[in-house]
This record gives structure tokens, C-alpha cells and sequence, in this order.
């Protein structure tokens, strides 16, 4: 069975260029980069901030050109930098990125953003773009009154849910998600990672997940990868990583996350109180 | 006296399906030295009702509060300029969402200079070394570098810590922080955690958190303030909210951590309760 992605030493440089007094310099954002998914699975990836991560999300949904290596979609060979991108290649691959404010268009209402994707794509009617629209928007727990509000107008979990619901509006084959529920509350989260999870049940939906939250990961990924300055330090399932990590970062990532229990919150507090 | 004391602070926005109110009723105090969380779920006025003590929202909103007094100073009758003094210097916010808070037209060491020199009156090399010694202590790496980087070279959990040196420039004596550390893994969460509490404690700077992770209100908060659909359901010190929380609501929230999953699904709060049974025996 060829995989939906398969990636084989993706490399990413980025060059700073230098002013009178600067030398330019080159950073080395991912450094090879080898993974495969295939159809119905989610490929968690986690890591330090700035290693690398979105930069290759960039690249495996085709913004950015890698600097080298190979991507292959469905066993097709993808070189943008060469062949440009065919409408169908845009509509398989879609992205949630990390940053949903940024990437909405602060003029248009929710509904015409929603719609946007199917009128650029498709050429569906306009009552059955609505429709489609007005479900989305319910299927990620906002409402039918939301449908003419303005992006300023949401909160910063709504409009990561408004970011979701448009990156699946063409049915997607891969969906890259960028840290797509770190700013959403438990309950919203839990709704978000439901529907992730029905969606991938209805279609078999493959995921790239990017997050930094392990008990988010723990529970939504098949495999995982951690990557550390650019480099992937441990691939395998999630049972072998989880189980069994080997790496120094993944060790302290497990130590630090923050715990909630009674116990701990009494020796912090105790702490305090004898300083 | 607290350091910001809010009273019955309502929020209203014109909508086009008439007005929504979006706080409805909020009072809260935090005093110097204290941390102040307040979770709940997305939507339930966080955010607003912070940014209408700033003073930063739109015209669209209409705000009223019995009282809504900084360091004993009204800031209700208070001119606009009169609020620009404090607002970025004693009272400074870290906004959540710090990519779209950022200017993409400037480095980011112009812009954390920029607020040097507006509200602290510092020489030129003062400020630029002012502002490598805020890039290093939120672990910015090569910070000397990263002066003259735009904001889109560099990375969401970067430009989240460069909006973290910002809010910390000049000293504030209270801090308001909205989801400081959902863009970082969490060895640099901790790492900004950490930070904050250790400014907390040196300065007595106040500071109130707004999360929804509940690792991190233990990890860091005194008192604690659950809101839902604008309205305060409980306020509690951190201990008790953990140990015996008094409303179902914020046992829900407790109950919804991944960690709690039951089979394939994750419960969500509508799973659990409904809006009358949250509002029930809902403080103040
Ligand atoms: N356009 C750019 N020009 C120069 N450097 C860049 C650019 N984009 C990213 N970088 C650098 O590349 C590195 C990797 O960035 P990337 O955004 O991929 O990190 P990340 O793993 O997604 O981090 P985070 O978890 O904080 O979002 C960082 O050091 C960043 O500063
Ligand atoms: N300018 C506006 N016009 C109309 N409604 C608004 C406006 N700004 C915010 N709202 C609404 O006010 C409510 C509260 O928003 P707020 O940003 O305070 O939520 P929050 O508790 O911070 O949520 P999150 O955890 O998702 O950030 C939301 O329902 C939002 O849609
Ligand atoms: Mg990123
Ligand atoms: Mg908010």
C-alpha cells in the first residue's frame, strides 16, 4: 500500500539576511526529515518551541519549497518549486495553522470565509455552499448566529474552531493540524478531538498533529515523533514512545508537564509559605 | 486595599442580532504578591472582561462596574490619556493570541524598545540592553540575534515570549497574563511559569492567569475564579477548588483532562451537565 505522506530527508534552511553591521546568517529549521502516515492514521509530532515544527508543516501542505529532500503524496511525487501545484494536489492537503487570527481575513464574515474554499473550488450552488457552511459551523460547536459575525467579533477558541471548520469544507485527504487545540478549553478540546476522531472514522482522514500537550497526544496519535533542533530524536508508535522514551528531551518532557493533583499543589504551597 | 479591585463589571457588544453580553456581573480583587487564575470554558468572557479593565476594547463595547479601581485609582472617570500612562507600564497584559499582537512591520527589538523608551525614558544602549536581558530571562535563545528579527522569522512559542518581555518591560506592578504559555511545550512553560512566579514573588507584582489548564492554575495560582457564560460560578482558594469543589460545573471541568477518557470519547462538559444545573448556587 503506497502512504498518503511520505517524506524522505526534508531539509529547510532559512537566511537571515545581514545589515552594515551583520553578517547574514543561514538557519537550519528542520535537518532531514524522514516519516511516512498512512491512510486513517494520525502522526503526532511534538517538540521544543522552535524546532522546527511548523516549518515543516509548511512544508508537507506545499507553502514552502523544501531546501531539499522528497515528498511524495499518495506515491506521487510533489516539487513545487518546479511544477507548481495542481488544484486538486491544493484541495488533498489542508492546513489548521498554529496562529487561526492571522490567518482569517479580518473583512469577511465567518460564513463567506467557510464558503470561500467551495466558491475558489467547486462549483457548487450557493444555497448548497451554505448548507454546507451552516453544518460545518454546528459540527464545531459554534452556531447559526455566528455565520454573519467578523473574526474580531469570536474569542480565541472560537476562532480556532472557525480555522478547523474551514481547513475540512473541501474534504480533505490529509489534514496538517498546527497546535489546533492548545488555546481551547478542556471541554471545547475534547469536542474538537471527538469530531477529529469521528471525521477520520467517516472518511479516513489521515492527520499530521502538532502539539506540544502529551496527554492530547496519548490520546489521538498512532505514531509519534519527537523532534529536537530540527532533527527527529524518536519515531516509532505511540505505545514504544510513551512506553519507553529514549531520548534525554523526551525524558524531561514527561518530567515537566504540569500536575494538577492535591498532593502537589500542598508541597508547592508549603514551599511558598517558608520563603 | 487591592492592588485592582472590580465590582458587578458588565460587558455589552452591538451585535446585528441586537445586544450580547458577554460579562454579566464580574467582581474580582487581587491584591500585590497574589496570583489570581481565572478558567472556564471558551467563551465565557475571560479575555473581555480583562481587556475591559485595560480599557482595550472596541466602541462596540459597552462597559459599566460599580467600581473598577487600580492601585486606588478610578478608572472609570479617568481620560484616555490619563489611562495610557498605566496601561503598558504598571498594568500590562500578555495578549492571547501574540503572533496577531505583534506588528509584522517592525523587528521585534524596535517594538520592545519602542515601549522602553515611551514609558521608561531610558538612553538608546540602555534600552537595547535592557531588551537582551528581557529576551534571555523568557529563554529566547541567541537574544543579541534575534533583536533584528521580524516576527514572522520566528516561531509561534517565540513570538509568544517576545510578548512576554514586552508585558515584563517596565516593571508592572500587576500583570495580566491570557494563556501566557499555550504556544510553548511545556519544559519552556515551565520555564516561563517559573519566571513569573519568581517576579511575582521578588516585586509583589500581582498577576492573573488566564487558562484553561488546570496543571497550570495548580502550579501556580493562589485563588481561583471559575467563570461560565460571562457569570462567576465559583471563586475558591487553589487548594480547595482541587481538594472539594463546590459547584458540578467545576467538577465537570476537572473531570474533562484527557487523561480522564473513557473508552474512545472524551467527555465534554454538555455530556456532563446543563446550563441550569452550572448556574445553580452560583457566586457573586
Ligand atoms: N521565515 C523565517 N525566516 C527565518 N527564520 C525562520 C523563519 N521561520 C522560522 N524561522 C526559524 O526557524 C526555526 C524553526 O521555526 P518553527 O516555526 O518551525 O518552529 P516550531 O517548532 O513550530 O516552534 P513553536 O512550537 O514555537 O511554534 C526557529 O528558530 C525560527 O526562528
Ligand atoms: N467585538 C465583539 N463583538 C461581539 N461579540 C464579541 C466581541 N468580542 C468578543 N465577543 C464575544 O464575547 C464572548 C466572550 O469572549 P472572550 O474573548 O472573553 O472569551 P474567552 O473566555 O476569553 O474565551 P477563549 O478561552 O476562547 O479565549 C464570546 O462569545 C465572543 O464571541
Ligand atoms: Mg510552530
Ligand atoms: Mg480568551
Amino acid at each position: 500500500m503506497t502512504h498518503v505522506l511520505e517524506t524522505r530527508n526534508l531539509v529547510r534552511d532559512y537566511h537571515i539576511a545581514g545589515g552594515i553591521f551583520r553578517k547574514g546568517r543561514t538557519i537550519h529549521a528542520v535537518k532531514g526529515i524522514s516519516l511516512a502516515v498512512d491512510q486513517g492514521k494520525t502522526l503526532a509530532i511534538v517538540g521544543e518551541s522552535g524546532c522546527g515544527k511548523s516549518t515543516l508543516a509548511r512544508m508537507i501542505t506545499m507553502i514552502d519549497a523544501p531546501t531539499a529532500g522528497d515528498m511524495l503524496i499518495d506515491g506521487q511525487k510533489v516539487d513545487i518549486a518546479k511544477e507548481g501545484l495542481t488544484p486538486e494536489m491544493r484541495r488533498k492537503v489542508q492546513i489548521v495553522f498554529q496562529n487561526p487570527y492571522g490567518t482569517l481575513n479580518p473583512r469577511k464574515k465567518i460564513g463567506d470565509i467557510l464558503m470561500e474554499p467551495l466558491v475558489i473550488n467547486t462549483s457548487m450552488k450557493r444555497d448548497e455552499r451554505q448548507d454546507r457552511a451552516m453544518a460545518m459551523l454546528k459540527k464545531v460547536g459554534l452556531d447559526e448566529k455566528h455565520f454573519g459575525r467578523y473574526p474580531h467579533m469570536f474569542s480565541g477558541g472560537q476562532r480556532q474552531r472557525v480555522a478547523i471548520a474551514r481547513a475540512l469544507m473541501l474534504s480533505p485527504r490529509l489534514l496538517v493540524l498546527d497546535e489546533p487545540v492548545s488555546a481551547l478549553d478542556l471541554s471545547v478540546q475534547a469536542q474538537v478531538l471527538n469530531l477529529l476522531a469521528d471525521l477520520q472514522d467517516e472518511f479516513q482522514l489521515t492527520y499530521v498533529f502538532i502539539s506540544h500537550d502529551l496527554s492530547v497526544v496519548r490520546y489521538i496519535a498512532d505514531d509519534v515523533m519527537v523532534m529536537y533542533y530540527g532533527e527527529a530524536v524518536e519515531y516509532g508508535t505511540r505505545e514504544e514512545v510513551f512506553s519507553d522514551p529514549k531520548h534525554a528531551y523526551t525524558k524531561t518532557l514527561f518530567s515537566a508537564t504540569p500536575r494538577a493533583d492535591v498532593e502537589s499543589i500542598k508541597a508547592r504551597l508549603a514551599r511558598k509559605n517558608a520563603a | 486595599m487591592s492592588l485592582l479591585e472590580v465590582e458587578n463589571l458588565v460587558v455589552e457588544f452591538q451585535t446585528a442580532s441586537g445586544p450580547f453580553r458577554a460579562v454579566d456581573g464580574v467582581s474580582l480583587r487581587v491584591n500585590a504578591g497574589e496570583v489570581l487564575a481565572i478558567v472556564g470554558e471558551s467563551g465565557s468572557g475571560k479575555s473581555v472582561s480583562m481587556l475591559a479593565a485595560m480599557g482595550l476594547l472596541p466602541w462596540t463595547a459597552k462597559v459599566t462596574a460599580d467600581k473598577l479601581q487600580f492601585d486606588g485609582r478610578n478608572l472609570l472617570g479617568m481620560s484616555a490619556s490619563e489611562r495610557r500612562k498605566i496601561v503598558g507600564k504598571d498594568m500590562a497584559m500578555i495578549f492571547q493570541e501574540p503572533i496577531a499582537s505583534l506588528n509584522p512591520c517592525f523587528t521585534v527589538g524596535f517594538q520592545i524598545e519602542e515601549v522602553l523608551k515611551v514609558h521608561e525614558k531610558l538612553g538608546k544602549a540602555a534600552r537595547r540592553a535592557r531588551a537582551i536581558e528581557l529576551f534571555s530571562a523568557v529563554g529566547i535563545p541567541n537574544p543579541e540575534d534575534r533583536l533584528g528579527h521580524f516576527p514572522h522569522q520566528m516561531s509561534g512559542g517565540q513570538c509568544q515570549r517576545v510578548m512576554i518581555a514586552i508585558a515584563l518591560a517596565c516593571n508592572p506592578k500587576l500583570l495580566i497574563a491570557d494563556e501566557p504559555t499555550t504556544a510553548l511545550d511545556v519544559t519552556i512553560q515551565k520555564q516561563i511559569l517559573d519566571l513569573l512566579m519568581r517576579l511575582q514573588a521578588e516585586r509583589g507584582m500581582g498577576l492573573i492567569i488566564i487558562t484553561h489548564n488546570m496543571g497550570v492554575v495548580a502550579e501556580t495560582a493562589d485563588r481561583v475564579i471559575v467563570q461560565y457564560k460571562g457569570r462567576k460560578i465559583e471563586e475558591a482558594d487553589v487548594l480547595s477548588l482541587f481538594e472539594s469543589p463546590k459547584s458540578a460545573y467545576t467538577r465537570a471541568l476537572l473531570s474533562a483532562l484527557p487523561d480522564n477518557a473513557t473508552g474512545d470519547r472524551l467527555p465534554t462538559i454538555a455530556d456532563l451537565l446543563s446550563d441550569e444545573q452550572i448556574f445553580e448556587g452560583a457566586v457573586r
